[in-house]
Protein backbone atom coordinates (compact mmCIF):
# COMPACT_ATOMS: atom_id res chain seq x y z
CA UNK A 1 0.00 0.00 0.00
CA UNK A 2 2.91 2.34 0.62
CA UNK A 3 4.02 2.36 -3.01
CA UNK A 4 0.39 2.91 -3.92
CA UNK A 5 0.21 6.03 -1.81
CA UNK A 6 3.31 7.63 -3.27
CA UNK A 7 2.22 6.79 -6.80
CA UNK A 8 -1.17 8.19 -6.08
CA UNK A 9 0.32 11.43 -4.84
CA UNK A 10 2.28 11.64 -8.07
CA UNK A 11 -0.79 11.09 -10.13
CA UNK A 12 -2.73 13.56 -8.05
CA UNK A 13 -0.22 16.35 -8.05
CA UNK A 14 -1.30 17.80 -11.41
CA UNK A 15 -5.02 17.37 -10.80
CA UNK A 16 -4.79 19.10 -7.44
CA UNK A 17 -3.56 22.21 -9.20
CA UNK A 18 -6.00 24.70 -10.69
CA UNK A 19 -4.47 23.97 -14.09
CA UNK A 20 -6.14 20.59 -14.23
CA UNK A 21 -9.50 22.10 -13.45
CA UNK A 22 -9.12 24.59 -16.31
CA UNK A 23 -7.96 21.80 -18.63
CA UNK A 24 -11.03 19.71 -17.82
CA UNK A 25 -13.42 22.61 -18.38
CA UNK A 26 -11.72 23.55 -21.63
CA UNK A 27 -11.97 19.99 -22.86
CA UNK A 28 -15.68 19.82 -22.06
CA UNK A 29 -16.26 23.30 -23.52
CA UNK A 30 -14.61 22.25 -26.79
CA UNK A 31 -16.96 19.26 -27.06
CA UNK A 32 -19.93 21.47 -26.21
CA UNK A 33 -18.89 24.01 -28.85
CA UNK A 34 -18.67 21.24 -31.45
CA UNK A 35 -22.19 20.18 -30.51
CA UNK A 36 -23.42 23.78 -30.72
CA UNK A 37 -21.95 24.18 -34.22
CA UNK A 38 -23.64 20.93 -35.32
CA UNK A 39 -27.09 21.96 -34.22
CA UNK A 40 -29.01 24.17 -36.63
CA UNK A 41 -31.46 25.22 -33.93
CA UNK A 42 -28.74 26.13 -31.47
CA UNK A 43 -26.88 28.15 -34.11
CA UNK A 44 -30.07 30.00 -35.00
CA UNK A 45 -30.74 30.84 -31.36
CA UNK A 46 -27.12 31.79 -30.75
CA UNK A 47 -26.47 33.93 -33.80
CA UNK A 48 -29.55 35.11 -35.70
CA UNK A 49 -32.26 35.38 -33.10
CA UNK A 50 -30.58 38.05 -30.97
CA UNK A 51 -29.96 40.20 -34.04
CA UNK A 52 -33.58 39.91 -35.13
CA UNK A 53 -34.84 40.73 -31.64
CA UNK A 54 -32.69 43.83 -31.39
CA UNK A 55 -34.04 44.99 -34.75
CA UNK A 56 -37.60 44.23 -33.63
CA UNK A 57 -37.10 46.30 -30.48
CA UNK A 58 -35.79 49.16 -32.52
CA UNK A 59 -38.92 49.39 -34.62
CA UNK A 60 -41.21 48.78 -31.63
CA UNK A 61 -39.66 51.63 -29.67
CA UNK A 62 -40.46 54.10 -32.43
CA UNK A 63 -44.02 54.02 -31.11
CA UNK A 64 -43.00 54.95 -27.55
CA UNK A 65 -42.24 58.32 -26.08
CA UNK A 66 -38.86 57.86 -24.49
CA UNK A 67 -38.29 61.44 -23.38
CA UNK A 68 -39.45 60.59 -19.85
CA UNK A 69 -36.77 57.89 -19.69
CA UNK A 70 -34.19 60.39 -20.84
CA UNK A 71 -33.01 58.05 -23.60
CA UNK A 72 -32.79 58.30 -27.35
CA UNK A 73 -34.19 55.42 -29.36
CA UNK A 74 -30.67 54.21 -30.17
CA UNK A 75 -29.60 54.34 -26.54
CA UNK A 76 -32.65 52.45 -25.33
CA UNK A 77 -32.31 49.73 -27.96
CA UNK A 78 -28.59 49.19 -27.62
CA UNK A 79 -28.39 49.15 -23.84
CA UNK A 80 -31.44 46.89 -23.64
CA UNK A 81 -30.00 44.96 -26.57
CA UNK A 82 -26.99 43.88 -24.54
CA UNK A 83 -29.33 42.38 -21.94
CA UNK A 84 -31.40 40.81 -24.69
CA UNK A 85 -28.41 39.17 -26.37
CA UNK A 86 -27.25 37.73 -23.05
CA UNK A 87 -30.74 36.53 -22.18
CA UNK A 88 -31.51 34.87 -25.50
CA UNK A 89 -28.11 33.38 -26.26
CA UNK A 90 -27.30 32.04 -22.82
CA UNK A 91 -30.68 31.14 -21.43
CA UNK A 92 -32.33 29.75 -24.57
CA UNK A 93 -29.28 27.69 -25.56
CA UNK A 94 -28.16 26.40 -22.22
CA UNK A 95 -31.51 25.05 -20.99
CA UNK A 96 -32.11 22.62 -23.89
CA UNK A 97 -28.40 21.75 -24.05
CA UNK A 98 -28.33 20.71 -20.39
CA UNK A 99 -31.62 18.82 -20.68
CA UNK A 100 -30.29 16.94 -23.72
CA UNK A 101 -27.05 16.02 -21.95
CA UNK A 102 -28.98 14.89 -18.90
CA UNK A 103 -31.44 12.75 -20.86
CA UNK A 104 -28.62 11.24 -22.96
CA UNK A 105 -27.01 10.36 -19.61
CA UNK A 106 -23.96 12.38 -20.55
CA UNK A 107 -24.07 14.25 -17.23
CA UNK A 108 -24.28 10.98 -15.35
CA UNK A 109 -21.36 9.62 -17.35
CA UNK A 110 -19.26 12.75 -16.77
CA UNK A 111 -19.85 12.45 -13.03
CA UNK A 112 -18.16 9.05 -13.03
CA UNK A 113 -14.92 10.78 -14.03
CA UNK A 114 -12.58 13.22 -12.37
CA UNK A 115 -14.39 16.39 -13.45
CA UNK A 116 -16.20 18.13 -10.57
CA UNK A 117 -19.88 19.04 -10.70
CA UNK A 118 -19.29 22.80 -10.92
CA UNK A 119 -16.69 22.22 -13.64
CA UNK A 120 -19.26 20.28 -15.68
CA UNK A 121 -21.76 23.16 -15.48
CA UNK A 122 -19.17 25.84 -16.17
CA UNK A 123 -17.59 23.89 -19.02
CA UNK A 124 -21.00 23.30 -20.61
CA UNK A 125 -21.90 26.99 -20.31
CA UNK A 126 -18.60 28.33 -21.63
CA UNK A 127 -19.32 28.27 -25.40
CA UNK A 128 -22.68 30.05 -25.19
CA UNK A 129 -21.35 32.52 -22.63
CA UNK A 130 -18.44 33.33 -24.94
CA UNK A 131 -20.74 33.79 -27.93
CA UNK A 132 -23.10 35.99 -25.88
CA UNK A 133 -20.40 38.20 -24.40
CA UNK A 134 -18.73 38.58 -27.80
CA UNK A 135 -22.03 39.70 -29.35
CA UNK A 136 -22.61 42.16 -26.49
CA UNK A 137 -19.21 43.71 -27.08
CA UNK A 138 -19.96 43.89 -30.82
CA UNK A 139 -23.15 45.78 -29.94
CA UNK A 140 -21.21 48.24 -27.78
CA UNK A 141 -18.58 48.83 -30.45
CA UNK A 142 -21.11 49.00 -33.29
CA UNK A 143 -23.33 51.38 -31.31
CA UNK A 144 -20.43 53.64 -30.50
CA UNK A 145 -18.92 53.66 -33.96
CA UNK A 146 -21.90 53.38 -36.27
CA UNK A 147 -24.84 54.84 -34.34
CA UNK A 148 -25.05 58.08 -32.53
CA UNK A 149 -24.39 56.65 -29.05
CA UNK A 150 -21.56 57.80 -26.85
CA UNK A 151 -18.68 55.51 -25.88
CA UNK A 152 -19.22 53.79 -22.50
CA UNK A 153 -18.72 56.32 -19.71
CA UNK A 154 -17.88 53.71 -17.12
CA UNK A 155 -16.60 50.53 -18.81
CA UNK A 156 -15.97 48.86 -15.43
CA UNK A 157 -19.64 49.10 -14.44
CA UNK A 158 -20.69 48.03 -17.93
CA UNK A 159 -18.54 44.93 -17.64
CA UNK A 160 -19.69 44.29 -14.07
CA UNK A 161 -23.29 44.42 -15.29
CA UNK A 162 -22.51 42.00 -18.10
CA UNK A 163 -20.69 39.70 -15.67
CA UNK A 164 -23.56 39.66 -13.17
CA UNK A 165 -26.09 39.09 -15.93
CA UNK A 166 -24.04 36.17 -17.30
CA UNK A 167 -23.72 34.47 -13.90
CA UNK A 168 -27.41 34.98 -13.09
CA UNK A 169 -28.53 33.66 -16.47
CA UNK A 170 -26.30 30.59 -16.30
CA UNK A 171 -27.63 29.78 -12.82
CA UNK A 172 -31.25 30.31 -13.87
CA UNK A 173 -30.70 28.21 -17.00
CA UNK A 174 -29.35 25.38 -14.83
CA UNK A 175 -32.36 25.63 -12.50
CA UNK A 176 -34.79 25.73 -15.42
CA UNK A 177 -33.10 22.68 -16.97
CA UNK A 178 -33.60 20.89 -13.66
CA UNK A 179 -37.32 21.60 -13.82
CA UNK A 180 -37.62 20.64 -17.50
CA UNK A 181 -38.61 17.09 -18.36
CA UNK A 182 -37.73 16.88 -22.06
CA UNK A 183 -35.97 18.96 -24.68
CA UNK A 184 -39.33 19.73 -26.27
CA UNK A 185 -40.80 21.06 -23.05
CA UNK A 186 -37.81 23.42 -22.74
CA UNK A 187 -39.64 25.70 -25.20
CA UNK A 188 -42.39 26.04 -22.61
CA UNK A 189 -40.35 26.15 -19.43
CA UNK A 190 -38.09 28.91 -20.74
CA UNK A 191 -41.01 31.19 -21.67
CA UNK A 192 -41.88 32.65 -18.23
CA UNK A 193 -38.43 34.02 -17.46
CA UNK A 194 -38.01 35.19 -21.04
CA UNK A 195 -41.26 37.20 -20.90
CA UNK A 196 -40.69 38.54 -17.41
CA UNK A 197 -37.19 39.70 -18.26
CA UNK A 198 -38.10 41.12 -21.64
CA UNK A 199 -40.98 43.17 -20.27
CA UNK A 200 -39.97 43.91 -16.70
CA UNK A 201 -36.19 44.11 -16.64
CA UNK A 202 -35.66 47.14 -18.79
CA UNK A 203 -34.65 45.13 -21.83
CA UNK A 204 -37.44 45.93 -24.28
CA UNK A 205 -38.97 48.80 -22.41
CA UNK A 206 -37.06 51.26 -20.21
CA UNK A 207 -38.50 50.98 -16.72
CA UNK A 208 -38.79 54.73 -16.28
CA UNK A 209 -41.86 54.91 -18.47
CA UNK A 210 -43.82 52.74 -15.99
CA UNK A 211 -45.56 54.25 -12.91
CA UNK A 212 -43.25 54.46 -9.91
CA UNK A 213 -44.79 51.51 -8.04
CA UNK A 214 -44.44 49.22 -11.05
CA UNK A 215 -40.85 50.36 -11.56
CA UNK A 216 -40.07 49.34 -7.99
CA UNK A 217 -41.55 45.90 -8.46
CA UNK A 218 -39.54 45.54 -11.63
CA UNK A 219 -36.32 46.31 -9.80
CA UNK A 220 -36.78 43.03 -7.89
CA UNK A 221 -36.73 40.95 -11.07
CA UNK A 222 -33.72 38.78 -11.97
CA UNK A 223 -31.98 40.86 -14.62
CA UNK A 224 -33.06 44.42 -13.73
CA UNK A 225 -30.04 45.19 -11.56
CA UNK A 226 -27.58 43.95 -14.15
CA UNK A 227 -29.32 45.77 -16.99
CA UNK A 228 -29.34 49.02 -14.96
CA UNK A 229 -25.60 48.64 -14.38
CA UNK A 230 -25.03 47.97 -18.07
CA UNK A 231 -27.10 51.01 -19.05
CA UNK A 232 -25.41 53.26 -16.52
CA UNK A 233 -21.95 51.96 -17.41
CA UNK A 234 -22.61 52.91 -20.99
CA UNK A 235 -24.61 56.13 -20.95
CA UNK A 236 -24.74 57.11 -17.26
CA UNK A 237 -27.85 58.40 -15.47
CA UNK A 238 -27.69 56.75 -12.04
CA UNK A 239 -26.47 58.28 -8.77
CA UNK A 240 -24.34 56.40 -6.24
CA UNK A 241 -27.29 55.06 -4.24
CA UNK A 242 -28.99 53.78 -7.37
CA UNK A 243 -25.80 52.05 -8.52
CA UNK A 244 -25.41 50.36 -5.13
CA UNK A 245 -29.07 49.32 -5.19
CA UNK A 246 -28.77 47.86 -8.69
CA UNK A 247 -25.58 46.00 -7.73
CA UNK A 248 -27.18 44.64 -4.58
CA UNK A 249 -30.27 43.35 -6.38
CA UNK A 250 -28.09 41.75 -9.04
CA UNK A 251 -25.94 40.04 -6.40
CA UNK A 252 -29.05 38.89 -4.54
CA UNK A 253 -30.14 37.04 -7.67
CA UNK A 254 -26.78 35.32 -7.92
CA UNK A 255 -27.21 34.08 -4.35
CA UNK A 256 -30.78 32.98 -5.04
CA UNK A 257 -29.55 31.26 -8.19
CA UNK A 258 -26.91 29.27 -6.32
CA UNK A 259 -29.46 28.04 -3.77
CA UNK A 260 -31.99 27.22 -6.48
CA UNK A 261 -29.40 25.21 -8.43
CA UNK A 262 -28.63 23.15 -5.34
CA UNK A 263 -32.30 22.60 -4.73
CA UNK A 264 -33.63 21.89 -8.21
CA UNK A 265 -30.91 20.76 -10.58
CA UNK A 266 -30.86 17.04 -11.40
CA UNK A 267 -28.04 14.99 -12.86
CA UNK A 268 -29.96 11.80 -13.51
CA UNK A 269 -32.36 11.43 -16.43
CA UNK A 270 -36.02 12.12 -15.73
CA UNK A 271 -37.30 9.78 -18.41
CA UNK B 1 -2.39 -10.90 -0.60
CA UNK B 2 -3.23 -7.28 -1.14
CA UNK B 3 -6.75 -6.00 -0.92
CA UNK B 4 -8.20 -3.68 -3.54
CA UNK B 5 -11.70 -3.33 -2.16
CA UNK B 6 -13.00 -4.21 1.27
CA UNK B 7 -16.70 -4.08 2.02
CA UNK B 8 -18.26 -4.47 5.46
CA UNK B 9 -21.93 -4.44 6.37
CA UNK B 10 -22.81 -2.48 3.24
CA UNK B 11 -26.39 -1.22 2.97
CA UNK B 12 -28.29 0.99 0.56
CA UNK B 13 -31.79 2.17 1.21
CA UNK B 14 -33.88 4.13 -1.26
CA UNK B 15 -36.31 6.64 0.19
CA UNK B 16 -39.73 5.49 -0.97
CA UNK B 17 -42.51 7.51 -2.48
CA UNK B 18 -45.64 7.41 -0.39
CA UNK B 19 -46.25 5.34 2.70
CA UNK B 20 -44.14 2.22 3.11
CA UNK B 21 -42.40 2.73 -0.23
CA UNK B 22 -38.90 2.77 1.22
CA UNK B 23 -36.85 -0.05 -0.16
CA UNK B 24 -33.56 -1.55 0.88
CA UNK B 25 -31.71 -2.74 -2.23
CA UNK B 26 -28.47 -3.73 -0.51
CA UNK B 27 -28.88 -5.49 2.82
CA UNK B 28 -25.59 -5.99 4.57
CA UNK B 29 -22.81 -7.14 2.24
CA UNK B 30 -19.37 -8.29 3.33
CA UNK B 31 -16.77 -9.16 0.73
CA UNK B 32 -13.23 -8.53 -0.37
CA UNK B 33 -11.80 -8.00 -3.83
CA UNK B 34 -8.10 -8.81 -4.09
CA UNK B 35 -5.58 -6.82 -6.08
CA UNK B 36 -5.31 -7.95 -9.66
CA UNK B 37 -8.28 -10.31 -9.74
CA UNK B 38 -11.47 -10.35 -11.73
CA UNK B 39 -14.38 -10.33 -9.31
CA UNK B 40 -17.82 -11.02 -10.77
CA UNK B 41 -21.08 -10.00 -9.16
CA UNK B 42 -24.01 -12.08 -10.38
CA UNK B 43 -27.69 -12.09 -9.62
CA UNK B 44 -31.16 -11.89 -11.06
CA UNK B 45 -32.57 -8.55 -12.13
CA UNK B 46 -33.33 -6.52 -9.03
CA UNK B 47 -30.90 -8.47 -6.85
CA UNK B 48 -28.98 -5.27 -6.09
CA UNK B 49 -25.90 -5.66 -8.33
CA UNK B 50 -25.94 -2.21 -9.89
CA UNK B 51 -26.95 -0.60 -6.59
CA UNK B 52 -23.89 -2.23 -5.05
CA UNK B 53 -21.52 -1.30 -7.84
CA UNK B 54 -22.66 2.34 -7.72
CA UNK B 55 -21.66 2.41 -4.05
CA UNK B 56 -18.24 0.90 -4.81
CA UNK B 57 -17.74 3.52 -7.54
CA UNK B 58 -18.56 6.31 -5.09
CA UNK B 59 -21.56 7.49 -7.12
CA UNK B 60 -23.83 7.24 -4.09
CA UNK B 61 -23.39 7.20 -0.34
CA UNK B 62 -24.09 3.94 1.50
CA UNK B 63 -26.87 4.15 4.08
CA UNK B 64 -24.84 1.77 6.23
CA UNK B 65 -21.54 -0.09 6.38
CA UNK B 66 -18.15 0.75 5.03
CA UNK B 67 -16.18 0.51 1.78
CA UNK B 68 -12.41 0.87 1.49
CA UNK B 69 -11.19 1.11 -2.09
CA UNK B 70 -7.37 1.20 -2.29
CA UNK B 71 -7.63 2.15 1.37
CA UNK B 72 -9.94 5.11 0.76
CA UNK B 73 -13.63 5.89 1.04
CA UNK B 74 -14.86 6.04 -2.57
CA UNK B 75 -17.69 8.46 -1.81
CA UNK B 76 -16.16 10.89 0.68
CA UNK B 77 -12.70 10.82 -0.87
CA UNK B 78 -13.86 10.53 -4.45
CA UNK B 79 -11.63 13.29 -5.78
CA UNK B 80 -8.63 11.23 -4.60
CA UNK B 81 -10.08 7.90 -5.72
CA UNK B 82 -11.34 8.86 -9.18
CA UNK B 83 -7.92 9.11 -10.93
CA UNK B 84 -7.38 5.47 -9.98
CA UNK B 85 -10.60 3.93 -11.17
CA UNK B 86 -12.33 3.44 -14.50
CA UNK B 87 -16.09 3.09 -14.72
CA UNK B 88 -18.19 1.61 -17.50
CA UNK B 89 -21.85 2.25 -16.81
CA UNK B 90 -24.63 -0.07 -17.87
CA UNK B 91 -26.09 2.48 -20.23
CA UNK B 92 -24.39 4.85 -22.66
CA UNK B 93 -24.01 8.48 -21.73
CA UNK B 94 -22.23 9.52 -24.89
CA UNK B 95 -23.27 12.68 -26.79
CA UNK B 96 -24.85 11.35 -29.98
CA UNK B 97 -23.55 14.12 -32.26
CA UNK B 98 -19.86 13.73 -31.38
CA UNK B 99 -17.62 11.28 -33.22
CA UNK B 100 -15.95 8.41 -31.40
CA UNK B 101 -12.60 10.22 -31.54
CA UNK B 102 -14.07 13.50 -30.26
CA UNK B 103 -15.77 11.66 -27.41
CA UNK B 104 -12.54 9.92 -26.42
CA UNK B 105 -10.66 13.22 -26.75
CA UNK B 106 -13.14 14.98 -24.48
CA UNK B 107 -12.80 12.23 -21.90
CA UNK B 108 -9.02 12.22 -22.12
CA UNK B 109 -9.03 15.99 -21.51
CA UNK B 110 -10.97 15.39 -18.30
CA UNK B 111 -8.60 12.65 -17.08
CA UNK B 112 -5.25 12.69 -15.28
CA UNK B 113 -2.37 10.88 -17.02
CA UNK B 114 -4.70 9.88 -19.86
CA UNK B 115 -3.95 7.55 -22.73
CA UNK B 116 -4.15 9.36 -26.08
CA UNK B 117 -7.65 9.06 -27.58
CA UNK B 118 -6.45 7.01 -30.57
CA UNK B 119 -4.67 4.53 -28.32
CA UNK B 120 -7.86 4.04 -26.29
CA UNK B 121 -9.87 3.47 -29.46
CA UNK B 122 -7.36 0.97 -30.80
CA UNK B 123 -7.50 -1.02 -27.54
CA UNK B 124 -11.16 -1.76 -28.19
CA UNK B 125 -10.76 -2.12 -31.96
CA UNK B 126 -12.58 1.08 -32.93
CA UNK B 127 -9.75 2.77 -34.84
CA UNK B 128 -11.57 2.35 -38.13
CA UNK B 129 -14.69 3.99 -36.69
CA UNK B 130 -12.95 6.98 -35.09
CA UNK B 131 -14.65 9.60 -37.27
CA UNK B 132 -18.14 8.13 -37.08
CA UNK B 133 -20.69 9.92 -34.92
CA UNK B 134 -21.87 8.09 -31.83
CA UNK B 135 -25.46 7.98 -33.08
CA UNK B 136 -24.30 6.03 -36.15
CA UNK B 137 -22.35 3.44 -34.17
CA UNK B 138 -23.96 0.07 -33.53
CA UNK B 139 -24.96 -0.87 -30.00
CA UNK B 140 -21.90 -3.07 -29.66
CA UNK B 141 -19.59 -0.34 -30.94
CA UNK B 142 -21.02 2.08 -28.39
CA UNK B 143 -20.39 -0.47 -25.68
CA UNK B 144 -16.76 -0.69 -26.81
CA UNK B 145 -16.41 3.09 -26.93
CA UNK B 146 -17.74 3.16 -23.38
CA UNK B 147 -15.08 0.62 -22.43
CA UNK B 148 -12.42 2.75 -24.15
CA UNK B 149 -13.42 5.72 -21.95
CA UNK B 150 -13.19 3.57 -18.82
CA UNK B 151 -9.64 2.58 -19.86
CA UNK B 152 -8.38 6.06 -20.74
CA UNK B 153 -7.10 6.84 -17.23
CA UNK B 154 -5.08 3.59 -16.99
CA UNK B 155 -7.20 2.57 -13.98
CA UNK B 156 -6.00 0.38 -11.12
CA UNK B 157 -9.55 -0.68 -10.45
CA UNK B 158 -11.94 -1.10 -13.35
CA UNK B 159 -15.73 -1.41 -12.97
CA UNK B 160 -17.54 -3.10 -15.83
CA UNK B 161 -21.33 -3.17 -15.61
CA UNK B 162 -22.49 -5.71 -18.20
CA UNK B 163 -19.64 -4.94 -20.60
CA UNK B 164 -20.59 -7.34 -23.39
CA UNK B 165 -24.34 -6.84 -23.59
CA UNK B 166 -25.20 -6.32 -27.25
CA UNK B 167 -21.83 -7.50 -28.57
CA UNK B 168 -21.61 -10.16 -31.25
CA UNK B 169 -19.73 -13.36 -30.27
CA UNK B 170 -16.54 -12.21 -32.01
CA UNK B 171 -16.49 -8.84 -30.23
CA UNK B 172 -17.32 -10.55 -26.95
CA UNK B 173 -14.27 -12.82 -27.26
CA UNK B 174 -12.10 -9.78 -28.05
CA UNK B 175 -13.41 -7.98 -24.99
CA UNK B 176 -12.73 -11.07 -22.85
CA UNK B 177 -9.16 -11.15 -24.12
CA UNK B 178 -8.79 -7.46 -23.31
CA UNK B 179 -10.15 -8.00 -19.80
CA UNK B 180 -7.72 -10.89 -19.28
CA UNK B 181 -4.74 -8.90 -20.50
CA UNK B 182 -5.70 -5.98 -18.23
CA UNK B 183 -5.92 -8.41 -15.34
CA UNK B 184 -2.52 -9.83 -16.25
CA UNK B 185 -1.10 -6.30 -16.14
CA UNK B 186 -2.36 -6.02 -12.57
CA UNK B 187 -5.70 -4.25 -13.01
CA UNK B 188 -8.37 -5.21 -10.51
CA UNK B 189 -11.70 -5.72 -12.26
CA UNK B 190 -15.18 -5.75 -10.80
CA UNK B 191 -17.61 -7.20 -13.30
CA UNK B 192 -21.35 -7.59 -13.32
CA UNK B 193 -22.82 -9.72 -16.05
CA UNK B 194 -25.94 -11.50 -17.18
CA UNK B 195 -23.90 -14.11 -18.99
CA UNK B 196 -22.91 -16.98 -16.72
CA UNK B 197 -20.44 -18.30 -19.28
CA UNK B 198 -18.77 -14.88 -19.11
CA UNK B 199 -18.40 -15.15 -15.34
CA UNK B 200 -17.11 -18.71 -15.68
CA UNK B 201 -14.61 -17.64 -18.34
CA UNK B 202 -13.32 -14.48 -16.65
CA UNK B 203 -13.91 -14.47 -12.92
CA UNK B 204 -11.21 -15.43 -10.46
CA UNK B 205 -13.83 -15.15 -7.76
CA UNK B 206 -17.51 -14.39 -7.82
CA UNK B 207 -20.50 -13.67 -5.62
CA UNK B 208 -24.13 -14.37 -6.38
CA UNK B 209 -26.59 -11.84 -4.98
CA UNK B 210 -30.21 -12.47 -4.09
CA UNK B 211 -32.52 -9.80 -2.68
CA UNK B 212 -29.70 -7.53 -1.63
CA UNK B 213 -27.59 -10.23 0.02
CA UNK B 214 -24.73 -12.44 -1.10
CA UNK B 215 -25.97 -16.03 -1.12
CA UNK B 216 -22.91 -17.76 -2.49
CA UNK B 217 -19.34 -16.63 -3.06
CA UNK B 218 -15.90 -18.01 -3.85
CA UNK B 219 -13.94 -19.12 -6.88
CA UNK B 220 -16.11 -20.58 -9.64
CA UNK B 221 -14.73 -24.01 -8.70
CA UNK B 222 -15.61 -23.53 -5.03
CA UNK B 223 -19.07 -22.29 -5.85
CA UNK B 224 -19.72 -25.25 -8.09
CA UNK B 225 -18.02 -27.75 -5.77
CA UNK B 226 -20.36 -26.81 -2.94
CA UNK B 227 -23.22 -28.11 -5.04
CA UNK B 228 -23.69 -31.86 -5.45
CA UNK B 229 -23.00 -33.48 -8.79
CA UNK B 230 -25.89 -35.35 -10.35
CA UNK B 231 -26.38 -38.73 -11.96
CA UNK B 232 -29.60 -39.52 -13.79
CA UNK B 233 -30.85 -42.65 -15.47
CA UNK B 234 -33.98 -44.68 -16.04
CA UNK B 235 -34.63 -47.52 -13.63
CA UNK B 236 -34.06 -50.76 -15.61
CA UNK B 237 -37.22 -52.73 -16.39
CA UNK B 238 -38.06 -55.33 -13.80
CA UNK B 239 -36.10 -53.72 -10.98
CA UNK B 240 -37.48 -51.94 -7.94
CA UNK B 241 -35.72 -48.96 -6.34
CA UNK B 242 -34.81 -51.01 -3.29
CA UNK B 243 -32.41 -53.02 -5.44
CA UNK B 244 -30.27 -49.96 -6.21
CA UNK B 245 -26.87 -49.75 -4.44
CA UNK B 246 -27.70 -48.76 -0.88
CA UNK B 247 -24.87 -46.35 -0.26
CA UNK B 248 -26.19 -44.01 -2.94
CA UNK B 249 -29.01 -41.68 -1.89
CA UNK B 250 -31.37 -41.83 -4.81
CA UNK B 251 -34.53 -39.95 -5.60
CA UNK B 252 -36.98 -41.91 -7.71
CA UNK B 253 -39.82 -40.43 -9.71
CA UNK B 254 -41.56 -43.13 -11.72
CA UNK B 255 -38.69 -44.72 -13.61
CA UNK B 256 -36.50 -41.61 -13.41
CA UNK B 257 -33.70 -41.98 -10.86
CA UNK B 258 -31.57 -39.07 -9.70
CA UNK B 259 -28.51 -39.45 -7.48
CA UNK B 260 -26.91 -36.42 -5.91
CA UNK B 261 -23.37 -36.77 -4.71
CA UNK B 262 -20.37 -34.75 -3.61
CA UNK B 263 -18.04 -37.41 -5.03
CA UNK B 264 -19.07 -38.02 -8.60
CA UNK B 265 -16.27 -40.38 -9.50
CA UNK B 266 -16.79 -42.97 -6.77
CA UNK B 267 -20.59 -42.76 -6.95
CA UNK B 268 -20.46 -43.31 -10.67
CA UNK B 269 -17.99 -46.18 -10.32
CA UNK B 270 -20.20 -47.85 -7.76
CA UNK B 271 -23.26 -47.46 -9.93
CA UNK B 272 -21.59 -48.80 -13.07
CA UNK B 273 -20.07 -51.79 -11.25
CA UNK B 274 -23.47 -52.55 -9.81
CA UNK B 275 -25.06 -52.37 -13.25
CA UNK B 276 -22.42 -54.68 -14.75
CA UNK B 277 -22.85 -57.12 -11.85
CA UNK B 278 -26.62 -57.20 -12.39
CA UNK B 279 -26.21 -57.25 -16.15
CA UNK B 280 -28.60 -54.33 -16.69
CA UNK B 281 -28.39 -51.39 -19.06
CA UNK B 282 -28.83 -47.89 -17.64
CA UNK B 283 -30.88 -46.02 -20.19
CA UNK B 284 -30.53 -42.24 -20.58
CA UNK B 285 -27.50 -42.25 -18.29
CA UNK B 286 -26.30 -38.71 -17.61
CA UNK B 287 -23.66 -37.66 -15.08
CA UNK B 288 -22.53 -34.10 -14.60
CA UNK B 289 -20.79 -31.74 -12.18
CA UNK B 290 -22.72 -28.72 -11.03
CA UNK B 291 -22.33 -25.82 -13.48
CA UNK B 292 -22.45 -22.18 -12.57
CA UNK B 293 -25.68 -21.97 -14.47
CA UNK B 294 -27.16 -24.74 -12.36
CA UNK B 295 -26.09 -23.05 -9.16
CA UNK B 296 -27.56 -19.83 -10.40
CA UNK B 297 -30.85 -21.37 -11.48
CA UNK B 298 -31.14 -23.21 -8.18
CA UNK B 299 -30.74 -19.96 -6.27
CA UNK B 300 -33.13 -18.15 -8.56
CA UNK B 301 -35.58 -21.04 -8.24
CA UNK B 302 -35.43 -20.93 -4.46
CA UNK B 303 -36.06 -17.24 -4.70
CA UNK B 304 -39.09 -17.77 -6.90
CA UNK B 305 -40.47 -20.39 -4.53
CA UNK B 306 -40.15 -17.93 -1.70
CA UNK B 307 -42.81 -16.01 -3.56
CA UNK B 308 -40.69 -12.96 -4.14
CA UNK B 309 -39.56 -11.16 -7.22
CA UNK B 310 -38.09 -13.77 -9.51
CA UNK B 311 -37.54 -12.01 -12.78
CA UNK B 312 -35.29 -14.52 -14.46
CA UNK B 313 -32.21 -13.37 -16.23
CA UNK B 314 -33.50 -14.28 -19.65
CA UNK B 315 -30.30 -14.32 -21.65
CA UNK B 316 -28.19 -15.69 -18.82
CA UNK B 317 -30.54 -18.58 -18.28
CA UNK B 318 -30.74 -19.37 -21.97
CA UNK B 319 -27.00 -19.13 -22.57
Amino acid sequence: MSTMRSERTERLAPSAAGGASVRRMRSLARAELTLLLRSRTALWVALLMPLLMVLATYSALEELDLSEAGLTQGEAVLTGGVGMVLLVVIYLNLVPALVTRREERVLKRLRTGEIADREILMGAALPTVTVAVAQSLVLVVAGTVLLDVSAPGSPALLLAGIGLAVVTLVLLAVVTAGLTRTVDSAQITTTPLLLVCAVGCGIFIPLEIFPESVTWACRMLPLTGSVELIRHGWIGGLDGVEIARAGLFALAWVVIGVFAVRRWFRWDPRQ
Amino acid sequence: METAIEVQGLRRRYAGRGAGGAYEAVRGLDFTVRRGEVFALLGTNGAGKTSTVELLEGLAEPSGGEIRLLGLDPFRERATVRPWIGIMLQEGGLPSELTAAETAGMWAGCTTDARPADEALSLVGLTGRADVRVKQLSGGERRRLDLALALIGRPRVLFLDEPTTGLDPQARRTTWELVRSLRDEGTTIVLTTHYLEEAEALADRLAIMTEGRITVSGTPEEVMAARPSRIRFLLPEGLVPAELPLSLPAGVDGRQVEIRTQDLQSALTELLLWARGRGVALEALDARSASLEEVFLEIAGAQRESGRLAAMVGKGAAA
